[in-house]
């Protein structure tokens, strides 16, 4: 029996925990993660959930807590935000590539310096290239829903994967949501195997220095030099797709409730204009994308639920007919773009989808952003577009002097 | 303590000895690092110190070498598939016994 609670985003991450039944927890708090952290404590120490914590000094402990316990074969959780994400990259390398089925809750925050604790995509969008699956939740139901899913994802590829969603805006915003039942989550999701088993009488030595060629070991078996493995990454996570779109629909047959897969779409179908983001900024695109239709602007949103792997078939059918596309993100890569934009065009380059893309950069550090602006500046690039304006990266409500 | 092991042994399946990079400890499982050497270590044996029962070697070449590649027997004998030609063990010779070669050039 599913039940209904008002919870935050928090809340939502981990009740989703807890229902995958995790094992092993190693997180280190930080704002606007820490009542995640303290809520898995609480779990655990007051028995509600049979699993250990393992206090940490730092995220780079909690991330290797994290390997260590999924090695030896524990479903394990961990949670974090902002320059707590970027204290752990080394790990995030070391956790892809040794191939651990991770679920990591990454809080969006912007990063220091200067200092904010406020929204924005940063953090997890700069750990792009660390191997690591991204999903990016839009409400809080979706959050506690792409925990277990993640889960399964991760244990199917043996990828780790990011459930992000943006600190404050869903962190610490409550909204009713699902609660699933226990023995349901337990049949969606079956017990961990790990795809390597450490045992006194068969030792092994676990990610050790590989060379640039293929190697025979003593036994004379042919054995993958470093290449070898990064292709294998590479491939999987490649061939994520599949199972990331397979679990959203098993998801929507046993709890009702799905998600999108790689990206969901909103008024897309007639749309002249198709506006773009990641996480909650998408859900605002659709209160403009409204607004844009009741003065007569055929507008549609895609909101892109899978940044890695990129979604590039999806986004290629979903924006083929559209004549401009607007993507809104609250995160830039210095000296080019908005990476969502850049990831966009490279997607629609050389295809018959032919629209205009134009770059907002939005929100940053919690800066607030409303529906009618993002309507104005999407009405804003549609003029410039008509103009031959087809390359434009915008501050979106912000002073550039 | 939480019990984080309720799983079955026979959940804990393995899938794929190859998915992540792994190696089982064994001599050579790196490969004969031997070939790694630019000079090598020659053993004047005549002027190993006596230091067991009276016989030629005391060893220090054998308590130094970082890789093991050092046999303890009388005469002490250096393995040179694995010897990386580091040069520990000549440092090390109390009495100068050991004197690194250039590979390719002759001992003499």
């Amino acid at each position: 029996m599913s039940k209904v609670r008002i919870m935050t985003g928090n809340q939502a991450a981990a009740v989703g925990a807890t229902l995958s039944g995790v094992q092993v927890v190693a997180a280190y708090p930080i704002t606007p993660q820490s009542q995640l952290a303290e809520i898995m404590s609480q779990q655990i120490e007051g028995g509600k959930l049979k699993a250990e914590y393992v206090r940490v000094e730092s995220e780079h402990s909690a991330m290797t807590v994290c390997i260590s316990a999924s090695t030896v074969g524990a479903r394990v959780f961990t949670a974090t935000s902002a320059n707590g994400l970027l204290y752990m990259h080394e790990q995030l390398h070391w956790a892809a590539g040794a191939r651990l089925p991770i679920v990591m809750c990454c809080v969006n925050r912007g990063v220091g310096a200067p200092w904010t604790i406020f929204n924005d995509q940063q953090d997890s969008l700069s750990q792009r290239d660390t191997g690591w699956l991204q999903i990016y939740c839009r409400n809080n139901q979706e959050i506690l829903d792409t925990v277990i899913q993640a889960y399964r994802i991760a244990e199917k590829v043996y990828v780790p994967v990011m459930v992000c969603f943006d600190g404050f805006v869903l962190s610490h915003t409550m909204m009713p949501v699902y609660i699933p039942d226990a023995g349901a989550v337990r049949k969606f999701l079956p017990p961990y195997k790990p795809h390597t088993i450490l045992s006194p009488e068969d030792p092994r030595n676990i990610n050790p220095v590989l060379f640039p060629g293929r190697r025979e070991n003593t036994e004379g078996v042919l054995c993958d030099g470093y290449m070898e493995m990064r292709y294998k990454l590479f491939a999987a996570l490649d061939g994520a797709r599949d199972v990331i779109i397979e679990t959203d629909e098993a998801f929507a047959e046993a709890f009702g409730r799905r998600h999108g897969g790689m990206l969901w779409e909103y008024l897309t179908e007639d749309a002249d204009v198709i506006l773009t983001g990641i996480g909650s900024i998408a859900s605002e695109a659709t209160v403009a994308a409204d607004l844009l239709r009741e003065e007569g602007v055929k507008a549609g949103v895609v909101g892109i639920r899978v940044f890695r792997p990129f979604p590039k078939e999806d986004v290629r059918r979903a924006l083929r007919k559209a004549r401009a596309v607007v993507t809104f993100e609250k995160a830039v890569s210095y000296g080019y773009e908005g990476g969502l934009c850049s990831d966009l065009k490279a997607a629609l380059y050389g295809t018959e989808v032919k629209a205009a893309v134009h770059g907002c950069i939005a929100g940053l550090g919690g800066r607030d952003v409303k529906a009618r602006e993002l309507a104005e500046a999407v009405k804003a690039s549609l003029a410039d577009i008509d103009d031959g304006r087809t390359e434009k990266t915008l501050w979106l409500n912000c002073f550039t002097g | 303590m939480p019990d984080i092991w309720e799983y079955e042994e026979s959940d804990m399946s393995k899938r794929d000895d190859s998915i992540s990079a792994m190696c089982t400890p064994a001599i050579g499982e790196a490969g004969k690092t031997g070939d790694w050497r630019s000079s090598r270590p020659v053993i004047d044996h005549s002027k190993c110190i006596p230091s067991l029962k009276k016989k030629p070697a005391c060893f220090l070449c054998w308590l130094y070498c970082p890789e093991g590649v050092v046999r303890a027997n009388i005469p002490v004998e250096i393995d040179m598939d694995y010897c990386k030609g580091c040069g520990v063990c000549a440092e090390e010779c109390p009495s100068k016994a050991i004197t690194m070669v250039r590979e390719g050039a002759t001992d003499e």
